[in-house]
């Protein structure tokens, strides 16, 4: 039996809200493959559960008509990497969505717990970072939209408000129209593991040759997840060539924080840095419709 | 805390009290006697409690009682009709596919709800979908033709290799 206290069940997102405004202590549970596993481990204690798993509305993805998609926090890993949507506008979330967990936890999980929980070695991180995906966060009579490398303050630790709710995460055209992008998870296992490093990177090309942009999102290179602005300022019209993106890679680590942990050594993080960013970068320029580089 | 859930294990209809804080699991092995599921890791990573809720793959070891409210839920005893095993159940034993037993269930169950899905995968895309569940008597060989054999309508274009594999076995 789980440690649980007091548990509520939201029918609908005013009703969440308005629970949360007179209980802001409550932890909310969704897919519960964290909350509950925090449970298991005694690292929650006598929980008190705000469950928001009935509200239909905050499910599924949509795209606007300006191109933004919008996706409902409570869509499943299983949901988003078989979207018509995600896989037609943002493939590389489809990609990253499928190398967490196993099956089984992808069925339940949910993208919006994935942010909220706060954890660096979020499957989903990187890629939203890459993205620029923008949090819609709700409270009673009042909401506010904040960008995802704002929203991690630290492991664990986001920046939600007490009696707030993570209601959409948001994707601008300008932010995926013309990219190609790619996500490297490097595990021990390809399966059932958490990342040792995670890579995102999306590109557009300018006349086919030029880097017209380039993004670069971690996890795992730091205490949160990251984008690697230096390397990416760097980018900014180059030529596409092995120099070019050789330089990327190096200059990406200066971006990081990676820490030595029982995973894997900070001098070998950063190694992947520098190898994994151009591997992923090769990719991406031949998806955003660029040529091979070896 | 105590609260009522109505819902299907195996198509009856079950209405019962449940404790806010039971899995699924617990309820359907301690008050309902589906031993099928069976409890292994008990933080989702094993597998060996996997159960179809509404013809999806989910650990019930992290799943809430409470949640099954209104849903349909199948496990393993719910497969054979009149003592006739399905073609998934055969497949497994056809293939020796099962040792101890003990990750039997909860692979049975993914490889039905698969099947019933209808989706084409290649060897690669099946072996992603079997990969939440541990057999810790590494027989993933014999699991994985059992379930191509039910996806491909027959396993072992290597037929020789297997031929092997089961002589040194």
């Amino acid at each position: 039996m789980y440690d649980i206290k007091e548990y509520y069940e939201a029918e609908n997102l005013e009703q969440a809200l308005e629970t949360l405004a007179a209980d802001p202590g409550l932890t909310v549970v969704a897919g519960g493959t964290d909350v509950l596993i925090k449970m298991h481990h005694g690292r929650i204690e006598k929980a008190r559960l705000l469950s928001i798993r009935r509200i239909a509305s905050l499910a599924g993805v949509e795209k606007e008509a300006d191109g933004t998609i919008v996706i409902g926090p409570l869509t499943t890993f299983t949901a988003l990497s078989r979207d018509g949507l995600i896989k037609e506008n943002l493939p590389i979330l489809a990609e990253a969505a499928l190398s967490m967990g196993g099956p089984q936890i992808r069925n339940v999980a949910t993208i919006g717990g994935n942010v909220c929980n706060g954890a660096t070695s979020a499957d989903s991180a990187p890629t939203l970072f890459a993205l620029n995906a923008r949090l819609v966060l709700k409270r009673k009579n009042d909401e506010r939209i904040v960008p995802i490398d704002e929203f991690y303050l630290g492991p664990g630790k986001v920046d939600l408000h007490p009696g707030e709710l993570l209601a959409a995460i948001r994707i601008a055209p300008e932010d995926y129209h013309g990219f190609g992008g790619h996500y490297i998870k490097f595990s021990m296992r390809r399966a059932m593991d958490i990342a040792t490093l995670g890579v995102a990177v999306t590109c557009r090309l300018a006349g086919g040759s030029a880097f017209a942009d380039v993004r670069i999102g971690l996890g795992v290179a730091g205490p949160t997840p990251l984008r690697c602005r230096e390397a990416e300022e760097f980018a900014r019209g180059k030529a596409v060539s092995a120099e070019t993106i050789a330089e990327i890679g190096r200059l990406a680590v200066k971006s990081t924080r990676a820490r030595t942990s029982w995973r894997a050594s900070r001098e070998y993080r950063e190694h992947l840095v520098v190898e994994l960013v151009q591997r992923a970068l090769k990719t991406a320029v031949v998806r955003a419709g660029g040529m091979t580089i070896a | 805390m105590l609260k009522r859930i109505s819902f299907t294990v195996n198509e009856r209809e079950v209405s019962m009290e449940v404790d806010v804080r039971e899995s699924l699991l617990e309820v359907l092995r301690n008050r309902l006697g589906y031993t099928g599921a069976k409890k292994g890791c008990g933080v989702g990573e094993c597998g060996a409690c996997t159960v179809l809720v509404d013809d999806t793959p989910i650990d019930s070891c992290i799943y809430l009682a409470v949640w099954a409210d209104g849903k349909k839920i199948r496990t393993v005893e719910g497969l054979a009709k009149n003592g006739e095993l399905t073609e998934v159940q055969q497949a497994f034993v056809d293939e020796g596919a099962v040792q101890c037993g003990f990750c039997t269930p909860g692979l049975i169950m993914t490889t039905t709800a698969l099947v019933e899905r209808g989706e084409k995968l290649s060897r690669e895309e099946i072996k992603r979908e079997l990969s939440g569940h541990f057999c810790r008597c590494t027989g993933y060989k014999q699991i994985l033709q059992a379930a191509e054999k039910c996806l491909h309508g027959g396993c072992c274009k290597d037929d020789g290799e297997r031929q092997i594999n089961r002589e040194e076995n």
